[in-house]
């Protein structure tokens, strides 16, 4: 559309296309509010696809919405209950793979916690041999985060204790642009997703996206929404910003030598000197202080780490299995 | 209920950067001047990051010896 600026708050979020029985129904519930009630929805999802994409459906009607949807599907009984059941299935999957709090000291041995962890890494096969399909490819599934970086997180702010929610507020401030729309983290991923040929609306390519994309933007979701998990998705974000840096400076290098504009590279170049102080910010400022006024969650945060960690490995590992590049 | 103290605007991270709050013009070992470009920015401590004067987390990737 002409003269609008690009991004999450475009008007083309269409609804997902259905993958099982169960996000068949829900979706066609959505589409029948307000007219018609939301009848009762006993079907169980056919598979992890199915209930992965009926989860992140039911999620966004809490962030953007839907183009053709009422706005208080948000708050249908119904609709809420199923929320909850994937949602526990989504953390009973995660509490199971979990290995468990480290024998680590939070604040002292995090970062060298999170560089000991040794997963499949993106951003080093696009430094040195992703073709630009591959990272279109790339490009296109990580906008279902991109787009909407740092919402999830925001939830959590009047959730915690005083020192840790002024230091939230900091590390969004900066996420958010420092109030400037156009320097927006979103915003720049917008425009690199725009000047590389690419849509820039939020959603775009939710169908394109694989389970574990999916199961990634799920979990955060649901760890800002939940009170219950603000450790978690605080010890989530600690560890996604310590594994920010470096990656991205690997990311604008292999954007750079496949020729990408200046708009893309640009994004993950912000990101470099960003995140190097968001992380202190992340663990020192914001779990370690939480932890100190609440030691109960110290063991969330440490989940909420893990999970991104896994959750990032598990995509890595499927998209350089579709690729054919070895992991 | 534990007294709220004020943040600092200088903060020696353990093993990484100084981070550095509010609006500063930072003059490196060369003479360069460089203004700060974000609320909180941070100074890299190690001498090995590839954006000095700012960190870009390098510090980590070294033996605890050499980090700051």
């Amino acid at each position: 559309m002409a003269g609008r600026a690009p991004g999450y708050r475009t008007p083309v979020t269409d609804l997902p296309k259905p993958r099982g029985p169960l996000s068949d129904a829900v979706l066609a519930a959505l589409r029948d509010l307000p007219a018609a009630s939301v009848p009762r929805i006993e079907v169980a999802p056919e598979s992890a696809d199915d209930a992965a994409l009926t989860l992140w459906t039911l999620h966004e009607l809490s962030y953007g919405g839907f183009e053709d949807v009422d706005d208080g599907a948000e708050s249908e009984p119904e609709l809420v209950r199923v929320r909850r059941q994937l949602e526990r299935r989504l953390e009973d999957e995660l509490l199971a793979r979990w290995p468990g709090v480290p024998e680590a000291d939070l604040a002292a041995d995090f970062f060298d916690w999170v560089a000991g962890h040794d997963g499949p890494s993106l951003a080093r096969y696009v430094q040195a041999d992703a073709t630009r399909e591959q990272v279109l490819d790339l490009m296109r599934v990580r906008s279902i985060y991109h787009l909407k970086e740092a919402d999830p997180t925001t939830w959590v702010i009047p959730r915690l204790p005083v020192a840790a929610k002024a230091a939230l507020v900091e590390l969004q401030f900066d996420e958010y642009g420092v109030g400037d729309p156009a320097r927006v983290h979103s915003q720049l991923f917008a425009r690199g997703m725009e000047a590389s040929g690419l849509r820039p609306e939020y959603g775009a390519y939710v169908d394109e996206a694989p389970l574990e994309v999916l199961e990634q933007n799920n979990a955060l979701s649901m760890f800002g929404l939940q009170r219950r998990l603000r450790g978690a998705a605080v010890g989530h974000l600690a560890a996604f910003e310590a594994t920010s840096s470096m990656p991205s400076r690997r990311m604008a290098q292999g954007l750079e030598r496949l020729g990408f504009p200046e708009e893309l590279v640009g994004y993950y170049l912000e990101h470099i000197e960003a995140d190097a102080v968001h992380e202190q910010i992340a663990l020192r400022d914001i779990c370690v202080t939480l932890v100190r006024e609440e030691p109960l969650l110290e063991r969330d945060v440490w989940f909420g780490a893990w999970a991104c960690l896994d959750l990032e490995d598990r995509t890595a590992r499927r998209l350089l299995e579709t690729w054919g590049a070895a992991a | 209920m534990n007294p709220v103290e004020r943040r600092p605007d200088v903060e020696l991270c353990p093993g990484g950067p100084m981070l550095l709050r509010g609006d500063h013009v930072v003059l490196d070992d060369e003479g360069n001047r460089h203004p700060t470009k974000r609320p909180v920015s941070a100074v890299c401590r190690c001498g090995k990051s590839a954006s000095k004067p700012w960190c870009d987390g390098t510090h980590k990737v070294l033996p605890p010896k050499l980090r700051p």
